[in-house]
């Protein structure tokens, strides 16, 4: 899933100073997952923001919306009235559903309530680690399906800088090094060798080094 | 086409066991301070190792220090880190360094900009060391970049790389040693040595696995000022400082006496290990003393070849 965080409440307030009419637009799917921007985080936002306007006799009134995905035009259809009617959005889907609520509502001006982290998993209740970063190239056959790139500190493709210990990485000890944890699958799964292939540079035109991307699937397209 | 080997190169291949150090180049734009610290050495040393942004603090760059310490009679080992530049850069700053006149690199990740005085810069690793070896290899032997586009003129350098002993696991890094030499490393500096024993066994492993025939197994010695210095060696990630000697320390009437000694110690234990051709002594900030411990250490003359 992609992880977010709610951006602190200072913060928050600071860019809705002056809006009286809030809508707070919640996301069904990954940041609910990852209690960062659902339905339930969005309803105790707004009722803080009503709370603080009372307390400076701003008539402040928040109504939650929770689009299935944000992501998706189909799902902002059916909360566009209540967009409509208010002064300023608030969206707390990840930094591509808040894009996309700007692209659809025109007139609106619509607000970041989080910040969009990485793509990964819920390791521990409440504790979400990267996984992906994305990069266009899948090379995790080579890896034991554990990846360098978002799980090496320097992305390295060829074993561990002299900086890992105990197998932790060493720019912070909670970090697990990555090149500890593919050596840890490739001798459980008997396939030590595969560490001696030098894998190559990659091309990074598969990542966001190549511009903004895109995916077409050409047989699901009406007028390709 | 023959390609003039450097001096460090020279005295390797005719199995003299080289001796070479570390300067750091300044935090400034300060020309005199590198090549003072060069003319210390001159003469003392076969080579001297230039860092690049060492720890991730901005220096001035390894490449134009280098070219400072070469004026003043010393060769210089260009450091090169995938940590700042792409390929595009590296390939291009390399072949600048070549056309300068230098001929040793050696090739490192970098120390993660976390611990330096940027920390908010974005790295780049674009290329890891391995790769950047093999690309430096394959300019040399077919005449070509990363991107296999050719050049009339490539960099041809004496390449290094580095190996930690005390890193694990074991195996793995070994691994790696394996592949940083089948990539292209001619020579390997180790990590610093304090405990003896473990490397002499890691040098085991090396010969038995025929290592040190295909690379120059250089040996790292820090040299420590203080007791404070030596306890925060201690601390650094992959490094391996037995207690004994921290309380040496400790107990000694002169810190810098002791250091000065705890490195002599450990050369002379070291370069009686086969396999090992050289010594690389790391004073950082104390460079004043590399000429002591060379003479105490006996290797002085250094030939001329």
């Amino acid at each position: 899933m992609i992880v977010a965080e709610q951006k602190p409440l200072e913060e928050i307030m600071k860019s809705l100073e002056g809006f009286e009419r809030i809508a707070i637009a919640a996301c069904g799917t990954c940041v609910t997952v990852c209690m960062a921007g659902g339905e339930k985080e969005a309803l105790k936002l707004a009722s803080i923001l009503e709370l603080k306007g009372k307390e400076k006799n701003v008539p402040v009134k928040v109504k939650v919306v929770t689009p299935k995905r944000q992501c998706d035009v189909e799902f902002l259809d059916d909360v566009a009235e209540d967009i409509q009617d208010s002064d300023v959005v608030l969206s707390m889907g990840c930094g591509a559903g808040i894009q996309f609520m700007a692209e659809r509502f025109r007139g609106k001006l619509v607000l970041p309530g989080v910040n969009t982290k990485f793509i990964g998993v819920a390791r521990d209740v409440g504790v979400w680690t990267e996984m992906c970063q994305g990069c266009g190239e899948c090379i995790l056959e080579k890896t034991g399906g554990v990846c360098p790139v978002a799980r090496c500190s320097k992305s390295n493709f060829n074993g561990p800088c002299g900086g890992s210990s105990g197998g932790k990485c060493e720019i912070d000890p909670s970090i697990d090094c990555g090149w500890q944890l593919i050596y840890n699958r490739l001798k459980e799964l008997g396939r030590l060798e595969k560490l001696y292939e030098i894998i190559e540079p990659k091309d990074w035109r598969s990542s966001r080094d190549g511009g903004p991307r895109r995916v077409e699937k050409k047989e699901v397209r009406i007028d390709a | 086409m023959t390609v003039e080997k450097s001096n460090l190169q020279r005295i390797l291949e005719a199995g003299h066991f080289s001796v070479t150090a570390e300067i750091g180049p300044p935090m400034s734009a300060d020309a005199e301070f590198v090549r003072k610290k060069a003319r210390e050495m001159a003469g003392i040393i076969d080579a001297a190792n230039v860092t690049d942004n060492q720890t991730a603090i901005v220096r001035m760059s390894s490449i134009a220090a280098s070219y400072l310490i070469s004026q003043e009679g010393i060769e210089p080992v260009v450091q090169m880190t995938c940590r700042d530049r792409n390929r595009i850069a590296i390939q291009s700053d390399l072949l600048g360094a070549y056309a300068l006149g230098l001929r040793n690199l050696l090739c490192l990740s970098g120390d993660h900009q976390s611990f330096g005085n940027h920390p908010q810069s974005k790295n780049v690793y674009d290329i890891d060391s391995i790769q950047l070896l093999k690309a430096l290899r394959r300019m040399k032997e077919e005449q070509v970049f990363i991107s296999g586009k050719p050049t009339k003129k490539p960099a041809e350098f004496f390449l290094g790389a580095t190996a930690n002993p005390f890193a694990d696991p074991e195996e793995l890094q070994f691994i790696r040693l394996h592949k940083k030499i089948e990539a292209g490393a001619q020579f390997i500096q180790t990590q610093a040595i304090y405990d003896v024993e473990k490397f002499a066994s890691w040098m085991e492993k090396v010969r038995k696995a025929g290592l040190h025939k295909k690379a120059y197994m250089l040996a790292g010695i820090l040299v420590n000022k203080s007791l404070k210095s030596l306890e925060m060696t201690k601390k650094v990630a992959g490094m391996r400082v037995p207690d004994g000697l921290v309380d040496r320390m400790r107990k000694a009437s002169s810190q810098e006496e002791e250091g000065v000694n705890i490195a002599l110690e450990l050369i002379s234990e070291i370069k009686k290990i086969e396999g090992v051709s050289g010594i690389h002594i790391m004073a950082v900030g104390w460079e004043s003393i590399v000429p002591t411990i060379v003479e105490r250490a006996g290797f002085l003359p250094r030939p001329k070849l």
